[in-house]
């Protein structure tokens, strides 16, 4: 037991220092690592693990690991994996900031931050045209998402409370189309 | 007392923070504009930008980067990694817990019509409201100490346009941060 638990915070691990971006960019190392290596699962339980991780909340990368330590290893198993998923990030990413800390005040840095913001602009706006193009599918979804650019622009509504909208607005909906259907 | 606080935060983000990385961007921009002080919206852009080229899910590192932020405000670089951690097990914990839950009926979890017509609300609204989030830091970006940055502008459109091109859109965003830094020291900025 003891053994299992640590081979998968140890795989885990090993994901979390070779994924650069995480959600799909995953996948392939995931396939290599868990279906091919470890046979953990096989290919469609992966992607199953994958499809549900996407539409349930939080990052898509912790939901796969829990998923694959709880299959494995029951509860400890979970935690296992995702403490091992996320212990590459803790590490560098600490060590990172307080390293970029000491270094603020160099007009050297200052300047190269700026020129990074410049890009990170350009990255966000790439995003919103990918997520875009993914989520408004039809007439309907474009116009829960005027909803929610009202919302959040006009209103200044939460982030959490304009999901919940989201959400009902998208049971509501289901609703109707039944009832119209019968 | 900061770092329950943060846990809680963080906590609320794993649990309304659906579709990975870029939906947590929302979440973190309304702490960045809150009036708690754990960090500001230029540096949330800086975040992003070294969660998006340092290895790891680009969400978890937010969180990391966030955290150590906000703790390190409190009691310096000790109070940066108890930060740290303390957000990223705040933004893991309701993943563990609702994936445990669900494990069991997986398949029809994710067919159950409920689940579906719900995520078919939510995705569009995670457009907009990251729509938002993203307004709020380019806005913050090219607007600053009440001017506008001509050069930061040019440079971001610039990179905007060039990353429509097919053959570079490939590219790992760490080029293009890399690029931007370079060009940063260059221009001095």
């Amino acid at each position: 037991m003891v053994k299992k638990l640590l081979s998968l915070f140890l795989a885990f691990a090993k994901i979390g220092v070779l994924t650069f971006g995480g959600g799909l960019t995953m996948l392939p190392l995931l396939t290599r690592e868990i279906v091919a290596k470890r046979k953990w699962a096989t290919e469609e339980q992966l992607l199953d693990y994958y499809a549900v991780g996407q539409c349930t909340p939080g990052i898509i990368a912790v939901n796969t690991a829990t998923f694959i330590g709880y299959s494995q290893a029951g509860v400890m198993g979970g935690i296992f994996a995702t403490v091992g998923m996320v212990t590459p990030s803790l590490i560098i990413i600490i060590a990172v900031a307080a390293v970029l800390q000491q270094f603020m005040e160099y007009q050297i840095v200052a300047s190269a931050l700026m020129g990074i913001r410049a890009v990170v602009c350009a990255l966000l706006m790439h995003t919103v045209i990918t997520l875009a193009r993914k989520s408004l599918v039809d007439i309907i979804a474009a116009m829960i998402f005027i909803i929610g650019i009202v919302l959040s622009f006009v209103f200044d509504v939460t982030p959490i409370l304009t999901v919940i909208v989201g959400a009902v607005i998208g049971i509501l909906i289901n609703k109707f189309r039944e009832a119209r259907d019968k | 007392m900061t770092f329950l606080h943060l846990f809680w935060e963080f906590f609320k983000i794993g649990l309304f923070a659906v579709g990975g990385g870029p939906a947590t961007i929302p979440f973190l921009s309304k702490l960045a504009n809150s009036d708690y002080g754990w960090f500001t919206p230029t540096q949330l852009a800086d975040m992003i930008a070294i969660s998006e080229s340092t290895p790891g899910p680009i969400g978890v590192n937010m969180a990391t980067y966030a955290g150590y932020n906000a703790g390190y405000r409190e009691m310096g670089l000790v109070g940066g990694i108890l930060g740290g951690i303390t957000a990223t097990a705040g933004l893991v914990v309701p993943s563990i817990i609702v994936i445990i839950l669900i494990a069991g009926f997986l398949k029809s979890f994710s067919e159950n019509k409920y689940v579906k017509s719900a995520f078919y609300g939510i995705r569009p609204i995670v457009t907009a409201i990251v729509l938002f989030a993203v307004y709020g830091i380019v806005s913050q970006t090219y607007y600053q100490n009440g001017a506008f940055a001509w050069q930061v502008i040019i440079i971001s459109i610039i990179a905007f346009a060039l990353m429509f091109i097919k053959k570079l859109k490939k590219l790992h965003p760490a080029f293009w941060l890399a690029l931007g830094a370079v060009t940063g020291i260059i221009l001095k900025l």
